[in-house]
């Protein structure tokens, strides 16, 4: 009797549960932005039922892979410019002919869509510090402008940053650091940064809840996150410093897909002026990629187009692209897994300066070597040797075994430097 | 005792088809998964490679720290409170009661977020600490805001076992040792914690399974240097192929069975048989006044700590702007249309995969209830023992076997298996069968088989007996079965968060994970959380009055 009653129970629910002409979009957007999207693009094609898979970047790649022909996901859509280029050279898009005329192909000199053809850009997005205002009053801090801000001991434990590895915005905002200031300079400014930070965030959405609600002063955001939580009320404050990278956040059919027909109609809408307008609204405060929009704008609305904002970097994607997944695991081995020692060190350094009162000390300049030179150099990033380990197939077992003794290596080396750092600055004279 | 009949037997072989479909199978699939190579010979080189990575040693290290320190302060709250409740007669038994349900009403990472807002950095408590004091208390920081909101979380089930079997212990038994000259803590050290000792381990180790193998609270508090959080970051960005994840899955897997059995060959090698039972209840001291006060205080101080996280989250849901201040500055109940605007798919998805996977539970627990107890089918207990095993099994490892086990699997109508709701009805009901099982079993053995048989002399047949007398009989442990099912499935998270492949079929756990992702969605996640523990609560209470309005001579209804 009970078995005939599920049997009917699954019977009644199954058609509501089976959806025809579904199109479905992974992405690592927040909720407000899909929530907008799926409402305003379902109002217009009342067939098509847009269907939203929540995943972060690396998470959502490594979905898409997966999935076999013909069951993938439609629409690939996120902020990291170098996962559509992981996906390209893995020939998982498929190019898109149609699109808008009214946007431009270029925003200063960096290609608003691919050359290629496979994925476009969306909505522009640059890096920059967030802050929560009465946090640094509370704590009587300055207000920080440019990276190198974030460095100074004076904000040691106020900061917030999450992992490249967990989020693709945080790999572009090292990456643009990197490319902006050069490997060594840049990984000696995300070590201080991050020997400053409070917490290094599981997901980049950490960060600027954190910033948000007061757990931290100051964080490493998207622009949006930070436009949108000070849109919404909360006493917060955004900057773009001047290394910063002006790039699209892209939108990308994927190769097949179960419905490619419906996955480009979502793509037009996102790139037409309506769908273009939707990023104006208060909760989402994402940066159009077609000019005209912008006239449409509250005031003091930030203008990459008419160079309100400084971008000194040209982000190079094929630099970031080639040597992204050792950056991500150069960055967990040194920093994520061992911040709790990083941090140490940063915070024996820091006090030491100021025993010290700015008196040169050799074991001090030496306990700064240790812990802000990163553990793989200028020359050895460029080995095509080490690239090519970390990019090679996840089920060649030499390889895998190699890259994990690589890579504990690198743990090992900043862990020794670190500790050694504290020793060198606690005795430095 | 009846005949084994081929009905019976069908039914015997089809409930063990499914569990060793959506159990055994899927677990093993992991096991093999760890220690296969690539050409599926057997290796051990995973697991080397596991031990060679000092993360993966250092997250095993702190899965345990978190996981015994949890153990230690749950103690430490509850072992007072229990033995408050048993031995002393003064009326705060009812407050110690709420506070053993309580805290079970709330996920446990539902209760984090809250938890940061209020225990924080710049938290509420942390805010005037520093106002006042100038100092602040790293309540939250890393592994300590873990233990500290599994501690909350899950205290009450030391607090429940203990207190049963504390009240188990008859007073002859204190009475002897006390008329051999024993006393104070000679008579709690000899006599006092030995019997008491069974039900204190069930609950330890039960604290200690639920907190190795939790994945929603460190991934909610950002800390990823522990076991669980460390299987699903490498499965869900490595992929399905990582077999380092695996590694990890068996790890979990072995010091959940290891606990639990643990616990259960101490508790059987310890079990003091007690002979006269019921009649003396244990004796009950007045409080002195400063023992009341003592007790008060106590119980004063951890109702404050457990209400906080619902208090926290509230406040959350009802905030526009809570930032940097002790409480909220303005209130709004925006967030709650918010919720029902968008996310009542998710309220509904919550219904649907728990009410069908507690349907399927009872249906399974009273069937294998019948079986053990009213046959002599060989090996039926079997059954039992495998649904038991369930219970040990961490929700990651299910959702995992899962994924690789029905990858590619293709049902009509229903699509492809891992990416349909009929996933998350099957690996809810497979975690939470154990409950119902229990739950129909108790109910099975207070039904008189002589009620059956003057059914069957009446002329009934099998089916007729099972559906017209036993069934209606074990209503209401049936119904507490479900109830329990639900309420459970209702607040699971580990399972959910990798299941669910779309938004459309999340249900509300994984919403209010979702939203917690963003500024914007702090409001709303809490709002939905508040609907959550509110459905929980109502569904607990419901459960709760079931049992206690249906004794087992309660005659039963014309039809049921």
């Amino acid at each position: 009797m009970l078995a005939s009653r599920i049997a009917f129970a699954a019977a009644l629910l199954a058609p509501a549960l089976a959806l025809a002409d579904t199109v479905t979009v992974v992405t690592s957007f927040p909720k407000e932005l899909t929530a907008a999207y799926k409402k305003a693009y379902e109002a217009k094609h009342p067939g098509d039922k847009l269907e939203i898979l929540n995943k972060n970047t690396a998470a959502g790649i490594a979905y898409v892979r997966e999935q076999p022909v013909g069951s993938r996901p439609e629409v690939f859509w996120a902020s990291a410019p170098d996962a559509f280029e992981v996906l390209s050279s893995a020939k998982l898009l498929q190019k898109v002919d149609s699109g808008n005329p009214a946007i431009p192909d270029k925003v200063g000199s960096y290609p608003i869509n691919d050359p290629d053809g496979l994925y476009k850009g969306q909505a522009l997005a640059g890096y920059g510090i967030m802050w929560n205002t009465r946090y640094l009053a509370a704590n009587k801090l300055p207000t920080p402008k440019e990276w190198a801000d974030l460095a100074k001991p004076v904000y040691f434990s106020h900061v917030a940053v999450s992992s490249p590895s967990r989020s693709g915005t945080t790999h572009l905002t090292v990456e643009t650091i990197l490319q902006g200031e050069g490997w060594n300079k840049g990984w000696a400014q995300l070590l201080a940064i991050s020997g400053n930070s409070a917490a290094i965030t599981e997901r980049s959405f950490g960060v600027p809840d954190g910033v948000s609600n007061g757990q931290f002063g100051i964080g490493l955001v998207i622009d949006f996150f930070g436009l949108a939580a000070k849109n919404s009320g909360m006493p917060v404050e955004f900057v773009y410093p001047s290394v910063t990278a002006i790039v699209p956040a892209n939108i990308a059919l994927v190769a097949g897909a179960k419905s490619p027909e419906g996955g480009k109609r979502f793509i037009q809408f996102a790139l037409s002026e309506e769908g273009q307008m939707l990023l104006l609204q208060k909760d989402i405060s994402r940066l159009p990629v077609m000019p005209t929009i912008y006239a449409k704008a509250p005031a003091g609305y930030p203008n990459p187009f008419s160079g309100s904002i400084q971008a000194k970097v040209n982000f190079d994607t094929e630099l970031s692209e080639s040597r992204y997944y050792v950056v991500v695991a150069l960055f967990d081995q040194m920093i994520t897994f061992r911040h709790k020692e990083l941090a140490q060190a940063t915070k024996a350094i820091w006090d030491a300066e100021k025993r010290l009162g700015g008196k040169a000390s050799p074991q001090l300049d030496e306990a700064r070597k240790l812990t802000f030179t990163p553990v793989v150099d200028d020359k050895q990033i460029a080995d095509k040797a080490l690239l090519a380990l970390f990019k090679a197939d996840k089920k060649d077992e030499a390889a895998s075994k190699q890259k994990a003794k690589v890579e504990e290596e690198w743990a090992s080396k900043a862990k020794a430097n670190y500790a050694r750092a504290v020793e060198l600055a606690n005795g430095a004279k | 005792m009846t005949r084994v009949t081929p009905g019976v037997v069908a039914v015997a072989l089809a409930i063990a088809a499914f569990l060793l479909a959506f159990l055994v199978v899927p677990v093993a699939t992991v096991v093999y998964t760890a220690f296969s190579n690539a050409d599926g010979g057997f290796t051990l080189a995973h697991f080397s490679a596991f031990a060679g990575i000092s993360l993966m040693r250092e997250s095993f290290a702190n899965s345990l720290y978190v996981a015994g320190m949890t153990v230690l302060f749950a103690s430490l709250l509850a072992v007072p409170l229990a033995y408050l409740t048993v031995r002393f007669q003064f009326r705060g038994a009812v407050v110690i009661h709420t506070l053993g349900v309580l805290p079970l009403i709330m996920p446990a990472f539902v209760g984090a977020a809250a938890m940061q807002l209020l225990f924080g950095r710049s938290g509420s408590l942390n805010l005037v600490l520093n106002d006042i004091f100038g100092f602040t208390v790293p309540l939250m920081e890393g592994l300590n805001g873990v233990i500290f909101v599994e501690t909350l979380h899950y205290f009450p089930f030391v607090l429940l076992n203990l207190a049963a079997s504390l009240a188990n212990i008859d007073t002859s038994m204190e009475e002897a040792g006390q008329n051999l000259g024993s006393s104070g803590f000679r008579l709690f050290r000899k006599i006092v914690l030995p019997l008491a000792l069974p039900g204190y381990i069930a609950g330890a180790s039960l604290v200690f399974i639920k907190v190795f193998d939790d994945l929603g609270t460190p991934l909610v508090l950002n800390v990823t240097n522990m076991l669980a959080p460390q299987a699903y970051l490498r499965v869900t960005s490595i992929g399905l192929e990582d077999p380092i994840g695996y590694v990890i899955c068996v790890i979990l897997v072995v010091f959940s069975i290891a606990a639990m059995g643990g616990s259960w060959w101490f508790v059987k090698r310890r079990d003091f048989a007690i002979q006269s039972r019921g009649g003396v209840s244990a004796p009950r001291r007045r409080l002195t006044r400063w023992q009341a006060v003592l007790a008060y205080g106590w119980i004063g101080a951890v109702l404050l700590l457990v209400l906080s996280p619902h208090l926290g989250l509230l406040l959350l849901s009802l905030s526009k702007v809570w930032s940097f201040t002790v409480f909220p500055e303005q209130f709004t109940l925006a967030h709650f249309a918010t919720v029902f605007e968008d996310s009542t798919r998710m309220i509904y998805n919550t219904f649907l995969y728990c009410g069908l996977a507690a349907l399927l539970d009872v249906v399974l627990g009273t069937a294998i209830a019948y079986l053990v107890l009213r046959t002599k089918l060989p090996g039926r207990q079997l059954l039992d023992h495998m649904v038991t095993v369930a219970l040990a099994m961490p929700g990651l490892v299910l959702g995992i076997g899962y994924l690789r086990t029905f990858r590619g699997v293709e049902l009509p109508f229903i699509g492809p298996l891992t990416a349909s709701w009929l996933i998350f009805v099957l690996a809810y009901s497979v975690r939470r069968l154990p409950y119902a099982l229990r739950s129909c079993m108790a109910a099975l053995s207070q039904v008189h088989v002589s009620l059956e048989e003057a059914a069957e002399n009446m002329g009934a047949s099998r089916w007729r007996t099972v559906t017209r007398i036993v069934v209606p009989l074990m209503m209401g442990g049936i119904l507490a079965g479900f109830v329990i099912s639900f309420v459970t499935a209702a607040g699971e998270i580990s399972e959910t968060i990798l299941l669910t492949s779309r938004e459309s079929l999340a249900p509300m756990s994984y919403g209010i994970y979702l939203y917690m992702q963003s500024i914007a969605g702090r409001g709303p996640g809490a709002a939905l959380g508040v609907i959550a523990v509110v459905l929980i609560g109502l569904g607990t209470w419901f459960s709760h009055r079931i049992v206690a309005s249906r004794s087992p001579h309660d005659v039963p209804g014309e039809k049921a």
